[in-house]
């Protein structure tokens, strides 16, 4: 088992024909099953055409309609990223990973109200996307890092997520699922959503959360977690050093009104009974202290 | 992006929102010119910067005669005006904002910031204007008054009308006091701005409500679509490394500490200033340095780094993912080459082709220091520092090195 994704999903590709989009459709499909996974690409203007043999199609409900995809990945620039969300969603698939950066937060303001009431999952955006080790891998994470086995991991950034699983991979302690939910301060799945999957599912044993500055997500699935999670968790949050007021890379990262420092955020998670490490060199090991 | 008070009155007036009449002055004789223009018997002179908390600092003076509008004007241009938000050394004034005076009877609070919880904006306001808003909201939440905007339906008059009683507007400026918050609301709306401030908004004595105080910030990510607002950028306002860092698509933040790092990706960049400060160091950056760093933005990424003369020694922290850690390493060395680098470099490399990066950085015969994981990275630096500040440059090197063999 795993989260969101497994073999059986069918993805689509929401701007194949870019750079971007044609560079890590490539590395997916090379990674497990991939190749049976990535069944499809969306681009209006190339409806018809293929990339390396994966046929080309106008929308994103033609897509579903013709391959079955129930998947889709978003590699659109920003400009248009809101609104192939907003497709994605309106052809009722199961999940929309947006790996796209950069997106006006005012763009993802009306995507979120009109997501209100669907059944869509977004994973997003500026988000490294979602790996089930040895079965499938949707974003740009690299693949060979990880391994399969029980822990989930759920992260706001992409090379601290790779930090974490590349710890747990050496010690031996592989990953159910790896969600990157990502740097935006309006986004789709939450650390709480996430974790409540992975609570859910019988092969994750424990949860690495990894979080940032900025906002009170952290706190919110830390309550979460208290009341509900049946399984250990662990957890870091970057950015202690950061001063309030400067925005730490992502949009989401920053201190604002005195509010989303990190001692704030891990005082609250060690409260709720979540083991913190402040030293992200220590991770992975802190993970390993939980296991039974 | 910031911009200046005078710009964000401008932006507000096209949006109906009520400010006083004002025109802004580079120099002195402008200044007395622009109180000319305006007429009347009491101007105020406000120096135009950035920061936050001008009028404590004495950037904002009132005049009651031309002369004394000269003289103003001629001691707040030019100076370094030191506020809670400008760091110890102030920062210069080379702009001014010649407004009429205002008949104040009450000073209240707006804003508006995009709320993460609810994912909507929000605006906020209160009967405690003209004060620190941070200390009313810790000491008196309850006299904030917040409504979280449905994006479909935008602010209503049912809700605009509640905040402006709840902040006590009379109810004879209550269509006034409406009309703001709507106009503030389309504004922040239109020009995607991610933080939209008036403080104070004022009640004259006639009962008007007008915006005294302006402060817009904007979405960095959406600026393409608003490059009238992208002009406004006034670069004498912003870090001068943060200006040049971003012309090579680097992520560059100047810190107060000695020990330059460079990192892929912000997680991670963060979480290395961390380690820093947890081995008993301090970060002098936050450097993300991208998904893709070519040799040549590795050594501009260097420049910048080093342009910074309090900075003893330099970590570089890479995961390399779908960046292979080879090109990183080549890069490395060109960069610290072609700056002759005469500081201590400690490097940790993790992922695709580490050994091959590390093999790169061992044959280029530069005394670069390396390290497995991210504490040892950050615990070689922070005693390389430690070596610098007691030795010259060379027994440093020699001293980094010696603990590296030790480990």
């Amino acid at each position: 088992m795993s989260i969101l994704i497994d073999r059986n999903t069918r993805v689509m590709t929401q701007g194949i024909t870019g750079k971007t989009g044609q560079f890590h459709t490539q590395t997916s499909r090379a990674y497990a099953n991939g190749k049976a996974c990535f069944v499809a690409g969306v681009n209006p203007k190339k409806a018809g055409e293929n990339f390396e043999g994966i046929p080309i199609f106008g929308t994103v409900k033609d897509a579903k309609a013709q391959t079955g995809a129930n998947v889709s990945v978003i590699y659109v620039p920003p400009p248009f990223a809101a609104a192939a969300i907003e497709e994605a969603v309106e052809a009722d698939l199961d999940v929309v990973i947006c790996i796209t950066a950069g997106i006006p937060v005012r763009d993802m303001i009306i995507p979120k109200h009109r997501r209100e009431g669907k059944r869509t999952l977004l994973v997003g955006p500026n988000c490294p996307g979602v790996i089930t080790p040895d079965e499938i891998k949707i974003g740009i994470m690299p693949g060979h890092i990880h391994k399969k086995g029980p822990v989930g991991v759920v992260s706001r950034s992409g090379t601290l997520t790779y930090e974490a699983v590349g710890q747990l991979t050496e010690l031996g302690l592989g990953q159910s699922s790896c969600v990157g939910i990502g740097g935006d301060p309006v986004n789709g799945l939450k650390h709480l959503d996430v974790l409540r999957m992975f609570n859910d599912d019988p092969q994750t044993e424990a949860v690495i959360m990894v979080g940032e500055i900025g906002g009170s997500d952290e706190e919110t699935a830390a309550r979460w977690v208290k009341d509900n999670m049946k399984k250990p968790v662990v957890g870091f949050i970057a950015g202690i050093t950061a001063p309030p007021g400067k925005r730490m890379g992502h949009a989401g990262a920053i201190i604002s009104g005195g509010k989303g420092t990190a001692q704030e955020k891990l005082a609250v998670m060690e409260a709720c009974g979540i083991k913190v490490t402040r030293n992200p060199a220590e991770m992975g090991r802190t993970l390993k202290s939980v296991l039974k | 992006m910031k911009i200046h008070e005078y710009q964000g009155k401008e932006i507000f007036r096209k949006y109906g929102v009520a400010t006083p009449r004002g025109y802004p002055a580079f120099s002195v004789d402008e200044a007395v010119d622009a109180a000319k223009n305006l007429g009347g018997k009491v101007w105020v002179v406000k120096a135009q910067i950035h920061a936050g908390g001008r009028g404590k600092g004495g950037g904002v003076k009132v005049a009651r005669s031309l002369d004394e509008v000269r003289r103003h004007a001629s001691s707040i241009l030019g100076m370094q005006l030191k506020t809670h938000q400008t760091g110890p050394g102030g920062q210069k004034v080379r702009r001014l904002l010649i407004e009429e005076g205002a008949d104040i009877k009450k000073e209240l609070y707006v804003g508006m910031v995009v709320d993460r919880g609810s994912q909507r904006v929000v605006l906020m306001a209160s009967s405690e204007g003209g004060m620190d808003i941070e200390e009313v909201a810790a000491s008196t939440p309850e006299k904030i008054k917040k409504v979280f905007i449905d994006p479909a339906q935008g602010l209503t008059d049912a809700d605009a009308d509640e905040i402006a009683l709840g902040i006590g507007i009379p109810e004879r400026s209550l269509g006034q006091g409406r009309a703001i918050f709507k106009a503030l609301y389309k504004c922040f709306w239109e020009t995607d701005a991610s933080l939209a401030e008036i403080n104070p908004l004022i009640l004259t004595g006639n009962n008007e409500v007008i915006a005294l105080d302006s402060k817009l910030n904007f979405d960095d990510n959406a600026l393409f679509r608003h490059p009238e607002i992208a002009a406004l950028r006034d670069h004498d306002e912003e870090d001068p490394l943060e200006i040049e860092a971003s012309k090579y698509e680097l992520n560059y933040i100047s810190l107060d500490g000695n020990i330059a790092c460079m990192v892929n990706g912000a997680g991670l960049a963060m979480a290395t200033m961390d380690t820093i400060k947890l081995f008993g160091g301090a970060p002098a950056n936050f450097l993300d340095v991208g998904g893709s760093a070519t040799a040549e933005r590795v050594t501009a990424a260097f420049k910048i780094m080093l342009s910074n003369k309090k900075v003893k020694a330099i970590l570089v922290n890479i995961f390399g993912g779908i960046m292979k850690c080879d090109t990183i390493a080549t890069g490395v060395v060109a960069a610290a080459r072609e700056v002759k680098l005469s500081i201590p470099l400690v490097v940790r490399m993790k992922g695709t082709n580490e050994d091959l990066g590390k093999k790169i950085l061992r044959d280029s015969g530069l005394p670069i220091i390396s390290a497995d994981n991210m504490a040892e990275a950050a615990q070689k630096v922070v005693a390389a520092v430690k070596g610098t500040a007691a030795a010259p440059a060379k027994a440093a090197k020699k001293k980094a090195v010696t603990n590296k063999k030790k480990r």
